[in-house]
């Protein structure tokens, strides 16, 4: 054998170059619904008998129930083994795309991060998952020190005066504020007059909801021609009937709104209160702070920035700031310190009361304070600097696209995240930016466009963390280049996909037709089952 | 600089290709629309880190270390959180990366997330007999207020009633979320039962009322047994009625729609969740299907879906117009990142119970709920409320004839290892020193009689 060719030889080596794009294909189990698993008399789990003795002693207790009352029939629950329900759920999960496995930085304003497993085996810890809520603080004294610690350190990185680590989301956080921008207003007399709240476009759509839903009227700042909310616009917009303003910096465009302590002052000068939604907080971590902006209150999305996994859309958890002067509308109990030992302080007379049961989110809130205290000051700091690299890094790999356009602030640097525009290659060739998403995950990746509405045309928004690494991010800028020379080339190709994935293309159709849509099996059976038997 | 593990471009090399690249000198260029004046000087003032993983192991154990959980004695405690056994399958499907660190994937890359959601649902449905369950809100108190908001947009009315045996902080929540449209008054319970007091809910019944609610069992774990009289009450009335009814007894106990639940809601920690120090918990809302219910439900609901491949299930968002992601403020309240996976994880829970495991939980926690009271009840100087009712996991046990406060009691068993259950003396001052013992499947006859031995030792004269 010729040893010193370069051609391939019999046993196929060397392998040649891996092409540039994934032939990536996803697990397509084509798995059932569950109830057509089921197999009568299967048990997946056995339950502690009752103890004889016991029994006897009681007799029959539910005998005596009025007819009626004992349910009548088993529930038609599906019947597996263990093993059985065991597999059915890890081919869904495989049908899943979670970010350890992909290059995350699609779903902007999401800040899909790394969440280190060792946090995820500290928040597994009997000593935390079987802790009940209501042991005596005694007990509770370590679970507590976090709790307190990390409210510490939120005060350091908002420069508010008190947190409350009770909301279980962001938007659990935001209504939070708003129910204490109403108990201020109460305290002094304004409750009834001040029913106003203003808010931006480019805020998340949680901040206009939560408002609406607290009873307020919302007035929504739309942006300039340089993508800044309009200060005119706020300052024709506040009156004695202003409340708040519930605004994000930088917005989901990744534009930083150089003039937010202006909006602040012309809020504070009409007797609203600013509330600052730090969802976005992820590129200004040790840059910038809630406090010398001007803020009442803050909230941060502790599953966003402070990296707790995302879960499939939750459990999350928030944490609401606020300054001293709103310290005493915060939700009840709050976690005091008295020497070195910590207890739970419900006697808050002021207070809004409960926004969730008990105290927060715990494995997510021992999670987000493993995770600071993984990096301290320095570390948050590189956290956010390099999330603001990796941002505009990809900007210049995915603004140089034919195809993309970047709406606003031309040439100026964004922050963490960047709402970009397939409004060009849409004329071209009639291909939307949903679709442009759904070919792009043939290729193992998310994408997401916007929120509603598309102010940006044919949106998409990327927010590469700092977890991405720079190939990690030339691959995601590769596959967009490839499918929007795709949709040039073969429309179709892209108005048909996907192809790799789990499912081809849904026909949706039926979701928004009340005589057709099902939410649950049973319903599915009555409606398109057994009613055409 | 260290390169930190979590962080690939921390490493200075990389950072100053990638500035080159950019045309930027220095990180610093790339804040330059942020004012000098608002800027942190400095490092912020945080505590030294724990850079390497052990360190912060020790650290953070350190602290958990110094808790006593409920694995370390016999607890007790219920009051909305439970101790329930969480089947290994349950952790190992939750603790999947696939699902853990995925979030608002397309009905496409994230099929399995939807499938399961869906799946979850269905089984809900089961369990509830009715057809509509939503992808879960936070929790319990969430999804009851939720339900009411709902009744009050259906019935344009500006009042709720609610049963008086609810949990304050439940009861806190949903004033606090109901204040912008409607007020709340409250129905009390016999004193001798503890199920709502029929008369005095037909008396404050009348045209402002847009939903009764009641729990069943109730905060008291009492069963309300005259839960069709209460509907027909309601239905009377031109009001809905609302029960919020905790899913693990529905195994034995009839579900609340053929009663005439009109929403049904309650929190599903109980299925599968470990109790977290209260991160738990989630919540469900449950409607029949008929669109003027499924229009008012804020949250997400996965409908089942054609593809262009015949004999493939693919899943996607049900009336998704409804909600704030679609119009914002125009929607039904909000939406956003709730309490997903620990649907999946009750959907898991009630794949592995199935139809006789979740029959059989039932009937072993009424068993040794009335094992408990029994017992207990016997003792001289102590009483169990509502003795004739019929209980499920929890009941009111009342100390006042022992000359202790519950604080004293409590501190006395926590010695032997033993948490007695929810203080409600001033929770429900009208009980006195009392204290709501909770018994689920995981308490077994030895712990009951533990139980017994020592408040019989503690509070003897």
């Amino acid at each position: 054998m010729d040893t010193t060719s370069n051609t391939i030889n019999s046993a196929g080596l060397p392998v040649e170059a891996k092409p540039k794009l994934r032939r990536f294909h996803q697990a397509r189990w084509d798995e059932p619904i569950i109830f057509q698993l089921s197999q009568s008399g299967q048990r997946g789990i056995l339950i502690p008998p009752t103890e004889q003795s016991l029994a006897e002693s009681i007799g029959g207790e539910l005998d005596k129930l009025p007819p009626g009352i004992r349910r009548a029939t088993p529930p038609a629950l599906p019947e597996m083994s263990q093993l059985h329900v065991l597999r059915h759920y890890l081919r869904l999960s495989q049908e899943n795309l979670g970010l350890d496995l992909n290059v995350d930085v699609g779903q902007g304003t999401c800040t899909m991060k790394y969440s280190p497993k060792v946090n995820d085996q500290l928040a597994s810890s009997h000593k935390l998952a079987d802790m009940h809520p209501l042991q005596h603080v005694e007990t509770a004294q370590g679970v507590l020190e976090i709790y307190w610690h990390l409210e510490q350190i939120l005060k350091e990185i908002s420069g508010m005066d008190r947190v409350s680590l009770q909301p279980g989301s962001g938007s659990s956080a935001i209504y939070a504020n708003v129910s204490m921008v109403r108990a201020y207003h109460e305290s002094r007399g304004e409750g009834d007059t001040r029913d106003e709240v203003i808010t931006t476009i480019f805020s998340h759509p949680s901040n206009a909801a939560c408002a609406k839903t607290a009873g307020y009227k919302v007035i929504t700042l739309y942006p300039d021609a340089d993508g800044y909310p309009d200060l005119d616009s706020l300052r024709a917009a506040v009156s004695e009937r202003t409340a708040a303003l519930l605004i994000t910096n930088p917005e989901d465009t990744g534009i930083f709104n150089t003039r937010i302590h202006e909006f602040v002052d012309v809020v504070h000068a009409a007797g609203g209160l600013a509330v600052y939604d730090q969802a976005n907080a992820n590129g200004i971590l040790g840059i910038i702070r809630a406090r010398e902006s001007g803020f009442d209150l803050c909230h941060f999305n502790l599953h966003k920035t402070f990296s707790t996994p995302h879960a499939s859309g939750g459990p999350a958890a928030g944490a609401s700031c606020v300054t001293a002067e709103l310290a005493p509308f915060l939700p009840v109990p709050i976690v005091e310190r008295d020497d070195d030992r910590f207890y739970l302080d419900y006697d808050r007379p002021q207070s809004i009361g409960k926004i969730r049961p008990f105290t927060g989110v715990g494995p997510n809130l021992v999670r987000a304070y493993s995770w600071i205290m993984s990096l301290g000051a320095e570390g948050l700091r590189t956290v956010a600097e390099t999330a603001v690299l990796n941002n505009n890094y990809l900007l210049y790999k995915v603004r140089s696209i034919r195809g993309v356009s970047v709406p606003y602030a031309t040439g100026k640097r964004r922050i963490e995240q960047v709402r970009y525009s397939w409004e060009e290659l849409f004329a071209d060739t009639g291909v939307h930016s949903e679709e442009i998403g759904i070919r792009a995950a043939d290729f193992g990746v998310h994408y997401w466009t916007s929120h509603h509405p598309y102010v940006v045309p044919e949106p998409f928004t990327l927010e590469p963390t700092e977890s991405f690494s720079q190939a990690d991010l030339d691959e995601y800028a590769a596959i967009l280049e490839h499918v929007a020379n795709e949709a040039r080339t073969d429309p179709d190709l892209i108005h048909n996909a996907p192809y790799n994935l789990p499912v081809h293309h849904i026909d949706s159709g039926a979701l928004d037709d009340p005589t057709q849509w099902a939410v649950t099996w049973r319903a599915y059976l009555r409606k398109h089952v057994i009613g055409k038997l | 600089m260290t390169v930190h593990p979590y962080i690939p471009n921390s490493d200075p090399e990389v950072r100053a290709r990638m500035l080159r690249a950019i045309g930027a000198e220095s990180i610093e260029d790339l804040y330059e629309s942020i004012p000098e004046g608002l800027r942190v000087e400095g490092l912020l003032n945080l505590p030294e880190p724990f850079v390497a993983e052990a360190d912060l192991v020790r650290h953070v154990e350190g602290l958990l270390n110094r808790n006593v959980s409920t694995r370390d004695a016999v607890s007790f405690l219920g009051a909305g959180c439970y101790a329930h056994h969480v089947p290994a399958v349950c952790d190992e499907v939750n603790g999947r990366s696939e699902f853990l660190t995925a979030y608002a994937g397309e009905p496409y890359e994230d099929h399995g997330r939807f499938q399961a959601l869906f799946e979850y649902a269905s089984m809900m449905g089961e369990l509830l007999e009715m057809d509509v369950v939503n992808v879960p809100v936070y929790d319990g108190y969430q999804a009851a207020a939720t339900a009411l908001r709902m009744a009050g947009r259906i019935t344009g009315r500006f009042t709720v009633l609610i049963a008086a045996s609810i949990a304050a902080d439940k009861r806190s929540k949903i004033v606090d979320y109901l204040k912008p449209d409607m007020g709340v008054r409250l129905v009390p319970s016999h004193a001798e039962s503890g199920t709502v007091d029929l008369a005095a809910l037909r008396e404050a019944l009348n045209e402002d009322v847009a939903a009764v609610l009641i729990e069943s069992p109730n905060y008291f774990g009492v069963v309300e047994v005259d839960i069709a009289h209460v509907a027909e009450h309601a239905h009377q009335n031109g009001s809905l009625f609302v029960v919020s009814a905790d899913p693990i007894s529905l195994g034995v106990l009839a579900p609340p729609a053929t009663h005439g639940g009109d929403i049904v809601c309650g929190d599903i920690q109980s299925l599968g969740m470990h109790q977290y120090f209260g991160g738990g918990h989630a919540g469900y809302i449950a409607v029949r299907d008929e669109e003027y219910l499924v229009e008012q439900l804020p949250s997400r609901l996965f409908g089942i879906a054609p593809t262009s491949v015949s004999g493939e299930y693919g899943f996607g968002d049900v009336a998704y117009e409804r909600t704030s992601f679609a119009v914002r403020e125009h929607g039904k309240e909000w939406v956003g990142t709730a309490a997903a996976l620990w649907g999946i994880t009750a959907g898991v829970y009630l794949a592995l119970m199935g139809p006789q495991g979740m029959t059989e939980i039932g009937e072993t926690i009424v068993a040794r709920t009335r094992y408990a009271m029994k017992r207990l009840s016997a003792l001289p100087r102590l009483r169990v409320h509502h003795l004739g009712s019929l209980h499920f996991r929890e009941f009111v046990l009342d100390v006042n004839d022992t000359g202790l406060t519950v604080a004293e009691i409590d501190e006395a068993l926590r010695s032997e290892g033993v948490f007695l259950g929810k203080d409600l003396s001033t929770e429900f001052p009208e009980f006195g020193q009392s204290v709501l013992v909770c018994v689920t499947e995981l308490t077994t006859k030895a712990n009951i009689d533990l139980l017994v031995m020592l408040l019989e030792k503690v509070t003897k004269v």
